[in-house]
């Protein structure tokens, strides 16, 4: 049985988009899969060395539950968007879902390859020194290499 | 049944009951039994599915006192 697998591109940097990526990726590599996650524009977010900093917004996410019904106006408002961090990260403790240091640690111990976009760290002046460790750095030419023959390809 | 060891994954969420799992595989020897503890109904299917595609015997899959109990055979 030849191993599979699977390629993410993952594109985000909030808190609701992070999870799919370290999610998928983790339980990839848990079923056997050859898993390679390509992080590129608010995808490096994700690597970064502390990921307390990764958050999501109120403001113009019409999709997202709420406990009560926030017009646009004070969803804008200073303060709102640290709230509704808090409030997704409780929510999330307390249904037993994991950390995304948790998931990306699990991601990198089961052989995880992560590989931060060259381009899009220089385009946004990042230096190594804040991103995780254990991670390549390459562009798309590079990643379709693997990419072209997968399994699973996914666009995040 | 017989297990040779335990992991209550009481409390957690996909993915981690399958994670944990396959943790506690990874340290057992062949023909070993996990018994595993989950609150997760979303487990059900997966550990089923972790069973057909890693080739590890699902033995067992039911409920015991409100919880879902799971005893699957390393290969």
């Amino acid at each position: 049985m030849t191993t599979k697998r699977m390629a993410i591109i993952a594109t985000k940097g909030t808190l609701d988009m992070a999870y799919p990526p370290f999610i998928l990726a983790s339980t990839a590599a848990a079923l056997g899969y050859e898993v390679q996650v390509f992080f590129t524009f608010y995808g490096l977010q994700l690597l970064r060395k502390d990921l307390s900093s990764v958050m999501i917004s109120p403001l113009a996410n019409p999709a997202m539950p709420m406990p009560v019904p926030m017009p646009v106006v004070v969803q804008m408002l200073p303060g709102m968007e640290s709230m509704a961090t808090m409030m997704m990260k409780q929510k999330l403790k307390k249904h037993g879902v994991a950390s995304l240091q948790e998931l990306r640690d699990v991601c990198l111990e089961a052989g995880v390859k992560m590989i931060a976009c060259q381009m899009t760290v220089d385009l946004f002046e990042f230096d190594k020194s804040e991103f995780i460790d254990n991670i390549e750095y390459g562009g798309a030419t590079m990643f379709l290499g693997f990419a072209g023959d997968t399994d699973i390809c996914l666009f995040i | 049944m017989n297990f040779d060891k335990e992991f209550d994954a009481s409390g957690l969420s996909c993915p981690l009951p399958i994670l944990k799992t396959k943790k506690a595989l990874a340290d057992m020897a062949s023909g070993q039994v996990l018994k595993l503890i989950a609150t997760d109904s979303g487990s059900v299917k997966d550990m089923q599915a972790f069973a057909d595609q890693t080739g590890n015997p699902l033995l067992s899959s039911s409920q015991e006192g409100g919880k879902f109990v799971f005893y699957m055979k390393k290969k």
